[in-house]
């Protein structure tokens, strides 16, 4: 059976794109020429404006500027109808189905007219078989793992007539033999007509499954070739780019790591929710006074590792040891730094309420806050305000002010600075930077590399479960990040 | 409307109404008072599970099983005036702790959402009443479907003399402030507080064990429970008998929700629905107007409050989501 039409001709073509938010400009005449009948991989650092594009072909997105042909076909854009309609279907990152619901019922979400179980269920069985792809129906979704969530996104999309599929990087949340049957899964889509837009961090997987390379960097495209030749070093150096200097300007620190070791970490292995072992033997020290930066395409295990020093998961072998006073700044604050409801000053209790005994000094705990917003210069009305209240940037400088209060040892931030403009950004630096010249032993990851380069005196980068230290050099970590030696 | 359909004269109800609950003193203090012990008690539990984020709905079970501890140690104990009422007492809020206990116990073990298993304690603790009414505690001429009598040292004192307002009405004044400091005061009631806002930032920012600080709620509420079922036996019913609460449990989560999860607002919320109650309760008797417009006007009253709470929660929720979009593209 084949999927679909056009086997020779161009399945996706986008010309010139140009897409705004606000001031900054996400793409940039950005062109994508997708074949069909062939996998087309599309690569690029965090921020480089992959998903953006992609969110643009399915209509998700509006343009400022630029063409979007589907099959030869000029869509008017921004309609997800319109793109569905024409074949494209999309499976995101994050998965959008309903927990409470089966398969079947998730299978029918967004399809029109009556809902008939039979019906519904026969056409899930003969989509599902046809694609190859086993889906077990009226199961609660909620009960399936993350590949079979996975799969019937496709299933669905392909009910819908799909005949290009878009994977927001699939294989971010997967285990290895996952990975495996997911990627010979796409040869087979591809082997019978169809085609894939594979957008990913992982050089193996482009080499591995793909057919065609684009090259994402800041919004341009900078490299479209075909994948037979081309090694994963070249394209390592597209993504990356040449020359170390991040835009923030930043330097590094230059303070020589020779404090006290408090971080201890000897063959050390993490697994997460789920029960997948996501950090393998990892052994590392980490010493007072050290800006540690922790670099890693998504979906490496770094989640995990920062977890683990922060002493939030326990090691499932190996040691750990940790110091006391331990600051985290986690990656979402609306959901686990902070609660959004409760005054500036409950949420400054917030720190060590696990240990905490007996009566509560509101009165104390106030002035407190008092002194964490004076000296953080956080904008608050006072520190009865709900936290919510605040800014983004304040909510941070909260969270900071609360975190690096006290006798702290280690300082483990994960992307800090996220939806963060340039000043708070500086900020939260300069407060990182004053945390370990004061003594302490800090870990920091974020998404942006340039951003790690600029911050650490050290560099641990985790790819595919492994923690490894590199030299401080925006060629070598961009590529260990994505596993070429 | 509904009263008017009924063809009585609106003055004749309202009057009924207002004697019935508030109007005469004896009404008030025998009646509303006293029906309102229950409810507080219950109703303060009910929001110490609820604001940790545990939907404890099995109140009613609850109060049961402390009714038949209590009912046991009064028929089974005497110590003295003091300490047999102090023992009965006690085993009814073991007991109540106990009957959720299973729940926690099936939460922890099993993943059984507890909002489901206890509703189903409260059918088990109903039918298990029934049971021992009719069989092995039913009094010795084995014709009421009810035990003996607790013994008098097993009662608790009337406050005022002539009337039906006993000790437990203390009781569920301290119980409500005692709650009230805990849960303000406390780190204990910070960290239930902060577990039931929100169970991430209270693990990960808190470093808070969430589903300990649940467990710990669900049986401090079934303690709740059971300690007003204790209550009930003895400083009313004096004995254990079907029908012994009329929904006092369910009512509770009502009140509890009319107070805003806040134990003292609870004192004032029971107060209102205890009025409501026995209000109906005297309209049903001398207006010949059905009991059940008391649960309609029950019913009303919480969507006013719940609906007034999400809608003054949606407003300010608007802008901090147009605001974490604003960041999330920045």
């Amino acid at each position: 059976m084949t999927v679909g039409a056009a086997v020779d001709g161009v399945a996706l073509q986008l010309r010139g794109i140009i897409k705004r938010f606000g001031a900054v400009t996400a793409l940039d005449r950005a062109h994508l020429t997708v074949r069909g009948g062939t996998v087309h991989a599309l690569v690029g650092e965090n921020g480089a404006g992959k998903s953006t594009l992609m969110r643009i072909a399915a209509g998700l997105e509006t343009v400022d500027a630029g063409s979007v042909e589907l099959f030869g076909r000029r869509a008017r854009g921004g309609s997800v109808a319109e793109s569905a309609a024409s074949g494209l279907g999309m499976v995101h990152q994050h998965l959008s189905l309903v927990p409470a619901l089966t398969t079947t019922e998730n299978f029918a979400l967004g399809r029109h007219g009556l809902y008939r179980g039979d019906a519904v269920g026969a056409l899930l069985a003969r989509t599902s078989a046809d694609a190859g792809l086993s889906i077990t129906p009226d199961v609660p979704v909620s009960e399936l793992s993350i590949v079979e969530q996975q799969r019937l996104e496709i299933v669905k999309a392909l009910a819908r007539g799909a005949r290009i599929l878009v994977l927001d990087e699939p294989t971010a949340v997967l285990a290895p033999q996952e990975v495996q049957d997911l990627l010979s899964w796409i040869r087979r889509f591809a082997a019978r007509g169809g085609t894939i837009v594979l957008v990913t961090h992982k050089l193996r997987e482009v080499i591995a499954v793909a057919d065609d390379v684009t090259v994402l960097r800041r919004g341009a495209v900078v490299l479209t070739r075909a994948v037979a030749g081309a090694s994963e070093e070249a394209l390592a150096d597209a993504i990356f780019g040449q020359g170390a200097v991040g835009p923030n300007g930043t330097q590094p620190s230059s303070a020589a790591p020779n404090g006290d070791v408090v971080v201890h970490v000897d063959a050390m292995d993490v697994s997460d929710l789920r029960g997948v072992t996501r950090i393998r033997a990892a052994t590392l020290d980490i010493r007072r006074g050290e800006i540690v930066g922790v670099a890693a395409v998504e979906g490496s295990g770094h989640r995990e590792l920062m977890l683990a020093v922060a002493g939030l998961r326990a090691p499932d072998s190996g040691r750990l040891v940790l110091p006391r006073g331990i600051a985290f700044v986690p990656a979402d604050r609306a959901r686990d730094a902070m609660i959004p409801e409760f005054s500036l000053t409950e949420n400054f209790a917030l720190r060590g309420a696990g240990s905490r005994r007996g009566v509560i000094s509101w009165p104390d705990m106030t002035q407190r806050t008092r002194a964490g917003i004076a000296r953080f210069e956080v904008v608050a009305s006072s520190p009865a305000a709900p936290a919510r209240s605040l800014s983004g940037g304040n909510q941070q400088r909260l969270i900071l002010a609360r975190e690096l209060e006290g006798d702290v040892d280690l300082v483990v931030a994960d992307n800090p600075t996220r939806g963060l403009d340039a000043r708070g950004t500086r900020f939260v630096h300069e407060q990182l930077r004053a945390a370990a010249a004061r003594g302490a032993a800090v870990v920091m990851h974020s998404s942006d590399l340039d951003e790690v380069l600029g911050l650490a005196s050290r560099v641990l980068v985790v790819h595919h479960g492994t923690v490894r230290e590199q030299p401080v050099d925006r060629d070598v970590v961009g590529r260990a990040m994505l596993g070429v030696e | 409307m509904m009263l008017l359909e009924q063809g009585a004269g609106v003055v004749r109800i309202l009057d009924a109404f207002w004697r019935g609950s508030v109007g005469t003193s004896s009404a008030l203090i025998s009646g509303t008072l006293v029906r309102a012990v229950p409810l507080t008690v219950v109703g303060v539990g009910i929001a110490i599970a609820f604001r940790a984020g545990v939907f404890n709905i099995g109140g009613e079970g609850q109060l049961l099983a402390g009714a038949i501890a209590a009912t046991l140690t009064g028929l089974n104990m005497d110590a003295g005036p003091a300490l047999t009422v102090l023992a009965a007492l006690v085993m009814a809020a073991i007991a109540g702790a106990a009957w959720a206990g299973v729940a926690a116990l099936l939460r922890a073990r099993f993943g059984v959402l507890e909002v489901i298993s206890t509703i189903m304690l409260n059918f088990i603790a109903a039918n298990l009443v029934s049971y021992l009414v009719r069989g092995p505690m039913q009094e010795p001429t084995h014709i009421y479907p009810q035990t003996e009598l607790i013994a008098p040292v097993a009662r608790l004192p009337r406050l005022l003399p002539q009337t039906r307002l006993h000790a437990g009405a203390l009781i569920a004044v301290i119980i409500a402030i005692a709650a009230w400091w805990v849960m303000t005061r406390t780190a204990a009631g910070f960290r239930l507080r902060a577990a039931g806002a929100s169970a991430s930032a209270a693990r990960t920012a808190g470093r808070i064990d969430v589903s300990r600080v649940a467990a710990m709620a669900l049986l401090t509420s079934g303690a709740f429970a059971g300690l007003a079922g204790g209550i009930e036996v003895a400083g009313v019913t004096f004995g254990l008998y079907e029908n012994l609460s009329p929904g006092y449990g369910f009512s509770a989560i009502a009140v509890a929700i009319l107070g805003r999860l806040h134990p003292l607002a609870i004192l004032g919320s029971a107060f209102v629905f205890a009025a409501l109650e026995t209000g109906a309760l005297g309209m049903q008797r001398d207006a010949g107007v059905p009991s059940v417009v008391a649960s309609a006007i029950e019913a009303m009253a919480i969507l006013l409050v719940v609906g007034a709470g999400a809608w003054s929660r949606w407003m300010p929720r608007r802008s901090v989501g147009a605001r974490v979009s604003a960041d999330g593209a920045a």
